[in-house]
């Protein structure tokens, strides 16, 4: 299945706005982010969150075909 | 109103936003952009959106205050891009029957804001720059400064 991978402020400036990532069906959240780790080895930060189809999920949650996966780090707005 | 925008906040027409002849009181809370954080001083600000998200993200918290608090309305709004020091980069306002609910519910909703809604401020300085919320490695340094 597809995936639409969105990054976000430094995480941008190191990979690229977004990219199209191949995975199997049924990955969960923590499989793509396994195999984002291999593309990107500088993806190492343990406190970023992810949404899919901009909602908060879990490394559990199951992925389906053309999700939006984004990679939120740690967030500061408001200040 | 649950907005991320390019341009200056408009408070007047937030707080027209959130007004109703229900209301015994409205809070406003406006976050604005300091010249300085952790002793450094700050030339320059930007913050970056996940806009869809950040929108969708900002009408939960409300609607959840709505249901908490009993209130009347809420606005949020919140500033992209380039912002000047001293210009208003957040604005939270609430409606409330009565002003207990409207000061709870507006603390609770910026300091929910801050830790939920996917905005990033990243912080210019005479000698580099660094994201704000992110560990220190993401730090840049101009060469030679």
């Amino acid at each position: 299945m597809k995936l639409r991978v969105l990054f976000f402020a430094y995480l941008r400036e190191r990979c690229g706005r977004e990219a199209e990532v191949d995975a199997p069906a049924g990955a969960s959240v923590g499989d793509v982010w396994a195999l984002l780790r291999v593309r990107y080895p500088m993806l190492d930060d343990v406190s970023i969150r992810f949404a899919v189809n901009r909602v908060y999920v879990d490394k559990a949650h199951r992925l389906q075909d053309n999700d939006e996966l984004a990679l939120i780090p740690p967030v500061s707005g408001g200040i | 109103m649950y907005l991320v925008t390019k341009d200056p906040i408009d408070l007047s027409a937030v707080l027209r936003e959130v007004s109703h002849p229900g209301a015994g009181g409205i809070t406003l809370f406006v976050g604005t952009t300091r010249d300085e954080n952790d002793g450094r001083r700050v030339e320059r600000l930007e913050y970056e959106a996940y806009e869809d998200m950040a929108v969708a993200e900002m009408r939960a918290i409300g609607e959840a205050m709505r249901r908490r608090w009993g209130l009347l309305a809420v606005a949020m709004v919140h500033r992209i891009g380039v912002v000047p020091i001293a210009d208003a980069s957040v604005a939270v306002a609430v409606a409330a029957p009565h002003r207990d609910e409207a000061f709870a519910a507006c603390r609770f909703g910026i300091d929910t804001l801050k830790a939920q809604v996917p905005i990033w401020k990243k912080e210019f300085y005479a000698d580099g720059s660094r994201w704000i919320g992110a560990c220190a490695v993401h730090e840049h340094r101009d060469e030679g400064a």
